[in-house]
C-alpha cells in the first residue's frame, strides 16, 4: 500500500503582534493523515473559518510551508519541490479548485483560454486539433461540451457551470489529486448538487482521490468517504463519515452537526428556536 | 424638519406594510451604441402583512436583488423603474417610494432598515464602530449625545454583544460579531420594516444559528416585517412564515413555508426543494439541467421552459399568469402536477 | 480595429473632437515635406513681414516663413515627444508589472532605482547631459535621455496595479493552469494596465514636449533645426514680442496648445473605451 498524501505531524504558526509583544499563533496543530495511492476516495474536511482547513490546502499544493512535520506526496517532501520543472510535474499530478468561480477566472478572458492553456502545457499538445480534442475530452467528464463553452466569458455562466469549467481544467492534466476548497460556498444551493456528484464521478470513473474542504455538513455527509473535522487548528474528529458526521461524539462537532439546518421547517424551527430560548435565558441570567 | 408622508383615510392593523404592484425596473444601458435592457424586475405584485417574515428565493441573477433594491428605493441608473409601484404603510400613512423622495429620506432608518451581505458593507473599516450608529441613527432619535449613547447600549446589550465593541474597530471583530452588530445598527431605531439580503451567506453553521436566533428575536420583539433574500431554502425554512420564489426576475409561486415544502406547485419550486441534501440521507440529488435565464433577452412565453421537466409546447409560447392556487399563487400552466418531494 | 475607431467616433464626442484636432495638426506637420524651401535656410525671404495672402503666417526676423517653419517645427517636436514616450512606456511596463508580481528582492531593488530616479531634478540632469555631449549632442541621444528619466512615477503606478492582480484568484488559478510568467504578464495582467499605461502615455507626451520646449527656449538644444521650442527662442533673441512681431511667438504657442488639447482629448476618450469596466459593461458583464 503506497500513499498517494501523507500529512506526518504537520503543524503551521505564523508571528502575531508587533516588534515588542511577538506571540505565535496555531494556524494548524500536529495534522496527521494518509490518503492511499490505490483507493481513490473523497476525504473531507470540515471546519469553521480560522480552524485552519484553508491552510491545510495551501500546505498541500505548496503554496506555503508547514513550519513543523512534513507532507510527503508519493513518498516525496513537497518542500523540495522547487525547480520549475519540478514543480510541473507536481502540478500535473496535484491540482486545485477554487472557492469563487467568478474570481478564478479573469472577466476579460475567455473561457477557453484556460483549457488550451492547461492541454498546451501539461499534455504538450501543438496542434489546434490536439487541444480542442483533449479540451472537449475533458468537459465531456463534466457534463458540458467545447461546443457550448467556446469564446465564452465568464459573466455569461452561472457559478456552478464555472465550477464545472474548472473541474475539467483540473482534469486535462490527469491529476491523481483535486484539491477543492470550498468549492461550493459561493454556488447557489440548488445548484451545488451537479458540482458534488461530480466529486463522485471522478472518484469512480477516473480514479481521482478528492480533498474536499467545507463548512457545510450536509453535502459533507452525502459525499464523503472519510471526514475529519477541525477546530482552532486541531482535529476534533476523524473517521468514516456517515459515523463521525452522524453521530458525532466531541462536544464541538456535536453542536456542529445539532446547528445544520434541514430541509424541513418543523425541524428547522425547532433548531433555532431553542437557540433562541438558550439566548434569552443567557441573557435574563447574565442581567439578573 | 418632519417631512410630510401622506395621511391616510381609513387605517387598520390589518393594512399590509408593504404593496408592491406591477412593479417593473429595467437596466437601461446605452454605451458607445451598444443597447441592452436587462429586465432585472419583471412585473411582480406582492404584499407583505405587519409581523412577518417573507422570505424571498431563488438563484443568483434571478434579480432578488434588483427587486430588493427597487423596494428600498436604492435604485441608481442605469436601473429604473418602468412601471408600477412600491408603497409603504408605516403606521397608517402611506409612503410612495418613488413619489415622495423628501418622505422616504426622512423614513430610512426609522421606519425601514437594512441588513446587507458582508457587514463591512455597512461598517466604515476607518471608523470606530460607535460612528457607525452615530451616523445612521442619530437623527432619527432626537436625543443628547448622552442619551443616545445609553440607549444604543441597552440595545446592543437586549442582543447579547458587549457595549465596548463600541471603541472597536471592525476588522478586530469576528465575521459573526459584526453581522450580529450589523443587525444591532439596522434595529436600534426600531423599525417596522426590515430588508436582510443574504445576511447569513457564507457564515459559519454555529454564527448562522446564532444570527438567525437573533433575527428572530429582534423580530418578535419588535413586530417588524422583514423580508429576508437567500438562495438557501433550508434558512427560509427556519424563520420565514410565507416564501416567494422569484425566477429571471418574475414571481412564480408564493405561499406559506410549510405548504410550500410539502406541496410545491411550480416545477422550480419542487426543484429548489429536492436538490437539497440532507444529513442522514445518502439518495441521490440531482441538479438543475440547463443555464439560468439570460435577463437580457429571456425565453419566451414561461421563461422556465427550458430547464422544466413538465414543459409543453405551450410553455413556450405563452407567460403563465401568477394565479392564487392553493394556500398561496402559483404561475404555471401545469400547477399542482408536480410530484410531492 | 477599424470598427473600434468608427464606434469611437460615432458615439463618443470627445473622441471625435480630439481626433479632428491632432489630425489637423498632423497633417500640418506632415506638410513640411513639401516645402517649398529648406528646413534650416534662413534670410531667404523678406524678414519680419506680417500676414498676408502671399505669407499666410507672416515671416520671421530671420526671413523664414513662419508657415513651413511652423510645420517643420511641430512635426520634429512631435517626433521628439513620441520617441521619449514610446521608449519610457517600455520601461515603465517591464519594471512595474515585473516589480509588482515578482516581488520581494527583485522588487526592492527596482524600486530603489526607481524612487531614487524620483528625486533626481530633471532639467538639471539634461542640462548636465548637454554641456557634456555639447558637439556630439543630437535630438535622438536627447530624446533617450528625457526617456530614461521620465518612466518612473508610471512605473510605481503600474506595480500598484499589478500588485493588486497578483492577489486575485485568476492569477493563482492561471498558474495553476501552466500558464508562465510573461504569458501571465501579458495575457491577464496587461488589459488591466494598459489604461494606466495609456493615460500616462499621454502625459509624458505632453511632459516631453514641454521639456523640448524648455530646453530649446533655454537654448540648449540644436537652435538651427526648427523646433517649437527654436521658433521661441530665437524669437526672444530677435525680441520679437518688444518689437511686434506677434506672428513669430503667437501661430507656434497656439498650435502647441491645441496639439495638447487634441492629444488630451483622444487620451481620456480611449481610456474610458478600454478600460476593463466600460469594456464588461458592453460585453454584458
Amino acid at each position: 500500500m503506497s500513499a498517494l498524501l501523507q500529512l506526518d505531524h504537520v503543524g503551521r504558526s505564523y508571528p502575531v503582534g508587533g516588534l515588542f509583544a511577538r506571540g505565535k499563533m496555531q494556524a494548524v496543530k500536529d495534522l496527521s493523515f494518509t490518503l492511499d495511492a490505490e483507493r481513490p476516495e473523497i476525504f473531507t474536511i470540515v471546519g469553521e473559518s480560522g480552524s485552519g482547513k484553508t491552510t491545510t490546502a495551501r500546505m498541500i499544493l505548496g503554496n506555503e510551508v508547514p513550519t513543523s512535520g512534513a507532507i510527503r506526496f508519493l513518498g516525496k517532501d513537497v518542500t523540495t519541490i522547487r525547480s520549475r520543472g519540478d514543480r510541473l510535474a507536481f502540478m500535473a499530478k496535484v491540482q486545485p479548485i477554487f472557492q469563487n468561480p467568478f474570481e478564478a477566472f479573469n472577466p476579460l478572458t475567455t473561457l477557453d483560454f484556460y483549457l488550451f492553456s492547461t492541454a498546451r502545457r501539461f499534455l504538450g499538445l501543438k496542434t489546434r486539433g490536439e487541444i480542442d480534442a483533449a479540451a472537449d475530452k475533458a468537459l465531456q467528464h463534466v457534463g458540458l461540451s467545447l461546443a457550448e463553452v467556446r469564446g465564452r466569458y465568464s459573466h455569461e455562466l452561472s457559478g456552478g457551470q464555472l465550477q464545472r469549467i474548472a473541474v475539467a481544467r483540473a482534469l486535462i492534466p490527469g491529476p491523481k489529486l483535486i484539491v477543492a476548497d470550498e468549492p461550493v460556498s459561493m454556488v447557489d444551493a440548488s445548484l451545488r448538487m451537479s458540482i458534488v456528484n461530480l466529486f463522485r464521478t471522478l472518484r469512480d470513473e477516473l480514479g481521482v482521490t478528492i480533498i474536499y474542504i467545507t463548512h457545510d455538513l450536509s453535502t459533507a455527509y452525502y459525499i464523503s468517504d472519510r471526514v475529519i473535522i477541525m477546530h482552532k487548528g486541531a482535529v476534533i474528529e476523524a473517521g468514516e463519515a456517515r459515523a463521525v458526521l452522524g453521530h458525532p461524539s466531541q462536544d464541538y462537532s456535536r453542536a456542529l452537526r445539532n446547528a445544520v439546518l434541514p430541509p424541513d421547517p418543523v425541524a428547522a424551527r425547532r433548531i433555532i428556536n431553542e437557540r433562541l430560548e438558550r439566548r434569552r435565558s443567557g441573557l435574563a441570567e447574565g442581567a439578573g | 424638519m418632519q417631512a410630510t408622508l401622506k395621511p391616510d383615510v381609513a387605517t387598520s392593523s390589518a393594512e399590509p406594510v408593504l404593496r408592491v404592484e406591477d412593479l417593473k425596473a429595467y437596466y437601461q444601458m446605452n454605451y458607445f451604441g451598444v443597447t441592452r435592457e436587462v429586465r432585472a424586475v419583471d412585473d411582480i405584485t406582492l404584499t407583505i402583512q405587519r409581523n412577518e417574515i417573507y422570505g424571498i428565493a431563488g438563484e443568483s441573477s434571478s434579480g432578488k436583488s434588483s427587486l430588493i433594491k427597487t423596494i428600498a428605493g436604492a435604485i441608481r441608473p442605469p436601473l429604473r423603474v418602468v412601471a408600477g409601484s412600491v408603497r409603504f404603510d408605516f403606521g397608517g400613512r402611506t409612503l410612495d417610494v418613488y413619489d415622495d423622495p423628501e418622505a422616504m429620506r426622512a423614513a430610512r432608518w426609522r421606519h425601514l432598515s437594512y441588513v446587507m451581505q458582508g457587514s463591512m458593507n455597512v461598517l466604515n473599516p476607518v471608523r470606530r464602530v460607535k460612528h457607525a450608529f452615530h451616523d445612521f441613527a442619530v437623527r432619527h432619535m432626537g436625543l443628547s449625545p448622552s442619551a443616545f449613547r445609553a440607549r444604543v447600549e441597552a440595545h446592543l446589550e437586549q442582543i447579547g454583544l458587549d457595549p465596548q465593541v463600541l471603541e472597536a474597530y471592525p476588522h478586530q471583530l469576528s465575521g459573526g460579531m459584526r453581522q450580529r452588530l450589523a443587525i444591532g445598527l439596522a434595529t436600534v431605531c426600531e423599525p417596522e420594516f426590515i430588508i436582510a439580503d443574504e445576511p447569513t451567506t457564507a457564515l459559519d453553521v454555529l454564527v448562522q444559528q446564532d444570527v438567525l436566533a437573533l433575527i428572530k428575536d429582534v423580530q418578535m420583539r419588535l413586530g417588524s416585517s422583514i423580508i429576508f433574500v437567500t438562495h438557501d431554502m433550508t434558512v427560509h425554512a427556519a424563520i420565514a412564515d410565507r416564501i416567494g420564489i422569484i425566477y429571471a426576475g418574475r414571481l412564480v409561486e408564493e405561499g406559506p413555508t410549510q405548504a410550500m415544502f410539502e406541496r410545491p406547485q411550480h416545477p422550480y419550486t419542487a426543484h429548489l426543494i429536492a436538490s437539497l441534501p440532507r444529513i442522514g440521507d445518502t439518495t441521490r440529488r440531482q441538479s438543475l439541467p440547463g443555464k439560468p435565464p439570460n435577463l437580457a433577452d429571456p425565453p419566451s412565453g414561461c421563461r422556465f421552459h427550458p430547464r422544466c421537466p413538465l414543459a409543453v409546447a405551450k410553455c413556450a409560447s405563452e407567460s403563465p399568469p401568477l394565479l392564487p392556487r392553493g394556500e398561496g399563487r402559483v404561475a404555471c400552466w401545469r400547477a399542482g402536477e408536480v410530484a410531492a418531494a | 480595429m477599424f470598427s473600434i475607431l468608427r464606434d469611437l467616433l460615432r458615439f463618443n464626442v470627445e473622441f471625435l473632437v480630439g481626433f479632428v484636432l491632432t489630425a489637423l495638426i498632423f497633417l500640418f506637420a506632415a506638410a513640411h515635406f513639401f516645402a517649398p524651401y529648406p528646413d534650416t535656410a534662413i534670410y531667404l525671404l523678406p524678414p519680419d513681414m506680417p500676414p498676408s495672402a502671399e505669407f499666410w503666417l507672416g515671416t520671421t526676423s530671420r526671413g523664414q516663413d513662419v508657415f513651413w517653419q511652423m510645420s517643420a517645427a511641430i512635426w520634429n517636436t512631435m517626433t521628439f515627444g513620441l520617441v521619449v514616450m514610446i521608449l519610457s512606456r517600455i520601461v515603465a511596463l517591464a519594471v512595474g508589472m515585473l516589480s509588482g508580481y515578482l516581488g520581494g528582492k527583485a522588487d526592492q531593488a527596482l524600486m530603489t532605482i526607481n524612487d531614487t530616479l524620483i528625486a533626481l531634478p530633471n532639467i538639471p540632469i539634461l542640462l548636465l547631459v548637454y554641456f557634456v555631449m555639447r558637439d556630439q549632442m543630437t535630438w535622438p541621444l536627447l530624446a533617450v535621455t528625457a526617456a530614461l528619466l521620465g518612466w518612473n512615477y508610471d512605473a510605481r503606478l503600474i506595480r500598484s496595479v499589478t500588485l493588486s492582480l497578483r492577489n486575485r484568484e485568476f492569477t493563482r488559478h492561471a498558474v495553476f493552469a501552466g500558464m508562465s510568467v510573461p504569458q501571465v504578464l501579458v495575457r491577464q495582467h496587461l488589459p488591466y494596465v494598459m489604461p494606466v499605461v495609456f493615460f500616462t502615455a499621454m502625459n509624458n507626451l505632453i511632459w516631453a514636449i514641454g521639456l523640448e520646449v524648455t530646453l530649446s527656449v533655454l537654448g540648449f538644444s540644436d537652435v538651427n533645426r526648427p523646433t517649437v521650442g527654436g521658433m521661441i527662442y530665437w524669437a526672444n533673441q530677435h525680441q520679437a514680442a518688444v518689437s511686434g512681431i506677434w506672428w513669430w511667438l503667437v501661430f507656434p504657442i497656439v498650435a502647441v496648445v491645441l496639439l495638447f488639447l487634441g492629444l488630451f482629448l483622444l487620451a481620456i476618450s480611449i481610456n474610458e473605451y478600454i478600460d476593463p469596466r466600460s469594456r464588461l459593461s458592453r460585453m454584458g458583464g
